[in-house]
């Protein structure tokens, strides 16, 4: 029998979530038990305990609390692992889930209450990337420059990156207290180092993914192609910066060289 | 004021981040508040375009059919010097947004490609794929990361607009905000403060919206004295999947791009779609409206769907459902051109669209009214004078409202792809006109008594310590979802002044049981119960103003229908060859030709009326077969 069948003959859905009063302290379980209803996913059924938290065991607790917007896959805010995979719960179908089903925050985050992380250091990660292209003003410049469909293709995929944070989750790189910038913030640098206008500061971003938390932090493990719910190429992403940090280093070599030979000053 | 000032903005969507660029490229400081990581803001969610004459198709189009399908398609009802101004502006913003790198879906020549879309027959709309709204919001976003590291703009995130702070004279001088996750309360001082925090679709339970979109602070700011116009105008779009949770929509660019509408035209025909051949199919929308086909404005294609379904039981098994059908579109170009849209119905549905036709029904959208603003038009232009503290501001001085928040652009009903575009005009007037405000004033509000903020925040922490104490027997989350339903059955499609009267008086009683709620959670940290308790009440204080405005607005124009009120079909097809029926349009034009404006009191919404102005165009009778 599959779970589809199972949940639609005992008309309920069973939950296991993950509750934690605040930041660093100590979390607990609570088992919750709704109706089913067809086409429910996680959110629909977090939304329904809403409105009557109440445990299996008849306990009265408070409502779960986690982060969620636009219930379509494309505000990034609610992802957290269910059955222990990091996913976007307004997406996961209660239909396609095994029961009980088990809800728990993203790990590589600080928890801020139950399923609520903290995702700030992936904001912090794109202001180190410099991911925007520096416009003169907002004031009637006329059009931006001509791009190929092709490229435009390629951008446009870079570009649907919702922030999520399933690519560090899943990362075994990124742990709660290091710097590795992780896969989203290296695509996003390959996204504006393509454009025409934002190539102009390609080395600037190049530059900031050198170091440590850097593209060179990257283990190959792949694991964040596998989870990115938009099907964001990462792999190509970080393998593309890795080359333009290569180039990088290698200019700065022979820089250094010709600076040894005296030949390096302005002019 | 010195020479940079300091500017609060609340919501971190288009025309909030809008706003926030044109203070900070000015050399001001800008304090943005917003309830969830701006990149997160419900503009993301926005998929067919943004429109603008740009005319390179070869199609004569101009910014002056542009002002025109956009007044029309709103019945006249639209401010008419803001929606020239936008219609002007919107070439330059596209132009402006490409250098910003967004990734605008391309013609083989490298140009900005365009598209069609409801209420005009030209290509005005450019794309990005069908995540248009995401790849707008992303290009700005990162704007203000920009002037963030530079240190001109400081986000607060996960803060939540609470209310004003006014001195003795009425003047707005800053705001009272809350910690989503600490549960502090502090104030922030401003030159002039922003409501650019979108639209109340969560009043109507299940909507298109994103869920943060409760219209709390404009709700509030209603309740301290804001205006709030237009309040009936709510659009219910053709085209979304209905779901548990949400009514995801279905992208007008599905019909831009060539999706055709249709039932079968066997009531209760049982066969699957794709075995029922083109001649027994009824395209309805395409018969009816030769000329527009299926990109009729949305209220008029959403009470054709509506009738189709209730009215004449043709709809899909009998049931609430028309087939919106993209399989004659080769997969290549549906993924080229609206790829985000294919795969939202693929996850939630679980059918593939490029080769089944989808199942669609309307769902609440959009509210075209909002907090009532001001222009002041350039005599002449007849666009908003340039740098004018008039512009986008609301009738509580030094409080300005930008985007879906505002109640200007739109009228009696929006056209699709003009909603970004009124986000990102009205961010780029109001952000100027905030600061010529703040520069005729004499003293900035940093130099105010401290006691105007001390006495703000001292309300707000009484207030939310009454509520946390609140252990009564009824559930917030619940009050919501029968509000809810009840503003989606009444308040929507089809109005009846009867219904209309009991769902005031419902509300009412929804109020009365919101002193019996509970709270639910006593944490101290990120206690969302304790803050939704509060949004509640201006929520339903909201769902009072467009129930109340509905009730009040005896016609039928553009989202508001009134099958009481309507007036008769016309005898001929061009209605101004009917005298008759020409003169039963005048006389209700007359009538109605104005804006809704409701002022709230204790004993409920204070409804008045203003004549709208018609400087720019003349209005006609709006027909579209």
């Amino acid at each position: 029998m599959d779970t589809a069948q199972a949940s639609a003959t005992t008309k309920t859905v069973t939950f296991r979530i993950w509750r934690q009063d605040g930041p660093g302290g100590e979390g607990h379980y609570d088992e919750f038990r709704i109706p089913y209803s067809k086409g429910a996913n996680v959110v629909s059924c977090l939304m329904e305990i809403q409105r009557n938290p109440v445990t299996v065991q008849g306990k009265k607790v408070a409502p779960v609390v986690w982060d969620a917007a636009c219930l379509e896959e494309v505000c990034g805010s609610c992802a957290m692992n269910i059955n222990g995979r990091v996913r976007m719960a307004c997406s996961a179908l209660i239909d396609k889930l095994e029961q009980p089903i088990t809800l728990e925050p993203m790990r590589k985050f600080p928890v801020v209450r139950d399923l609520a992380v903290n995702r700030d250091r992936m904001f912090e990660a794109l202001k180190r990337v410099k991911g925007w292209i520096p416009v003169d003003g907002t004031h009637n410049l006329g059009p931006g420059p001509r791009q190929s469909p092709k490229d435009q293709a390629t951008m446009y995929v870079l570009s649907t990156c919702i922030t999520c944070g399933s690519c560090l989750e899943a990362c075994p790189q990124v742990t709660l207290d290091n710097a590795f910038v992780g896969a989203a913030a290296i695509s996003q640098a390959r996204l504006f180092n393509m454009h025409p206008t934002g190539e102009m500061n390609a080395e600037e971003r190049t530059r900031a993914l050198m170091g440590p938390g850097g593209v060179q932090d990257c283990g190959k493990a792949q694991n964040c192609v596998k989870v990115c719910p938009k099907e964001i190429p990462l792999v190509t992403s970080i393998a593309a910066m890795n080359r333009e940090v290569s180039k990088v280093l290698i200019k700065d070599i022979f820089f250094k060289e010709e600076e040894k030979k005296g030949h390096g000053g302005p002019g | 004021m010195a020479a940079a000032a300091r500017f609060t903005v609340v919501g971190g969507g288009l025309a909030g981040l809008m706003t926030t660029i044109k203070l900070a490229e000015a050399g001001h400081h800008v304090d943005v508040l917003s309830i969830v990581p701006v990149k997160r803001s419900h503009s993301v969610c926005a998929q067919g375009g943004i429109n603008g004459a740009v005319n390179t198709k070869g199609e004569g189009d101009h910014p002056d059919i542009h002002v025109k399908d956009t007044l029309r398609g709103g019945d006249f009802l639209a401010e008419q010097v803001s929606v020239k101004g936008m219609c002007y502006a919107a070439p330059g913003i596209i132009y402006m947004l490409d250098r910003m790198g967004v990734t605008f879906n391309r013609t083989s020549e490298g140009l900005l490609d365009f598209r069609r879309f409801g209420g005009t027959l030209h290509h005005r709309t450019a794309f990005a794929g069908a995540t248009t709204g995401q790849q707008l919001l992303y290009a700005l976003d990162e704007q203000v990361r920009r002037y963030e590291s530079e240190g001109k703009v400081t986000k607060y995130e996960y803060w939540e607009w609470l209310g004003t702070v006014k001195d003795e004279a009425g003047r707005c001088i800053g705001s009272v905000a809350l910690d989503l996750r600490t549960m502090e309360i502090r104030t922030f001082p401003a030159e002039a403060v922003c409501l650019a925090t979108g639209g109340p679709g969560i009043v109507f339970g299940r909507s298109t919206n994103s869920i943060i979109n409760t219209g709390t602070a404009a709700g509030r700011a209603y309740l301290e004295g804001a205006l709030y116009a237009n309040g009936e105008f709510i659009q219910v779009h053709p085209t979304s999947i209905p779901g548990e949770d949400k009514l995801r929509l279905m992208s007008e660019s599905v019909r831009g791009e060539g999706g055709r509408v249709w039932v079968p035209k066997k009531k209760g025909d049982t066969r699957s779609p794709r075995d029922i051949p083109d001649s027994e199919r009824w395209y309805f929308l395409e018969e009816k409206y030769p000329k527009y086909k299926n990109l009729v404005p949305r209220d008029v294609a959403t009470r054709e769907i509506f009738t189709v379904c209730r009215d004449l039981g043709m709809g899909i098994g009998g049931k609430d459902g028309v087939y919106l059908d993209v399989t004659h579109i080769p997969a290549p170009t549906l993924d080229a051109k609206i790829k985000g849209v294919m795969e939202i119905y693929e996850k939630f549905v679980g059918d593939d669209p490029r080769k089944t036709p989808m199942v669609i029904f309307p769902g609440m959208h959009y509210s075209m009214g909002g907090l009532y603003v001001t222009f002041e038009a350039d005599s002449r232009t007849l666009t908003p004078a340039e740098g004018s503290p008039k512009n986008q501001s609301t009738n509580i001085p030094g409080l300005y409202a930008a985007g879906e928040a505002d109640y200007a652009f739109h009228g009696a009903n929006r056209l699709g792809a003009n909603s970004l575009l009124s986000c990102i005009y009205s961010g780029m007037i109001g952000g100027p006109a905030m600061a010529a405000y703040a520069k005729n004033n004499a003293t900035s509000a940093e130099a105010k008594s401290d006691k105007y903020f001390a006495d703000a925040k001292k309300y707000w922490d009484d207030r939310f310590a009454t509520i946390k104490k609140m252990a009564g027997a009824e559930n917030p989350y619940q009050i919501s979802k029968e509000l809810g339903e009840l503003m989606t059955e009444n308040c929507t499609v089809v109005r009846y002044n009867d219904r209309l009267k009991k769902t005031v008086e419902k509300i009412r009683e929804l109020k009365g049981r919101w002193k019996d709620c509970n709270v639910l959670d006593t944490g101290s940290v990120a206690n969302r119960s304790l803050s939704f308790t509060n949004q509640l009440w201006n929520m339903l204080e909201l769902g009072e103003v467009i129930a109340t405005s509905a009730l009040l607005r005896d016609e039928s124009r553009g989202a508001h229908y009134k099958p009481d009120f309507s007036l008769p079909e016309p005898k001929s097809k061009d209605p101004t060859q009917d005298p008759e029926w020409m003169a039963l349009w005048k006389k209700r034009h007359e009538k109605w030709a104005k804006t809704t404006i409701a002022k709230h009191s204790e004993e409920g919404p204070k409804i008045s009326y203003e004549d709208i102005s018609t400087p720019v165009l003349e209005p006609e009778p709006r027909w579209y077969a």
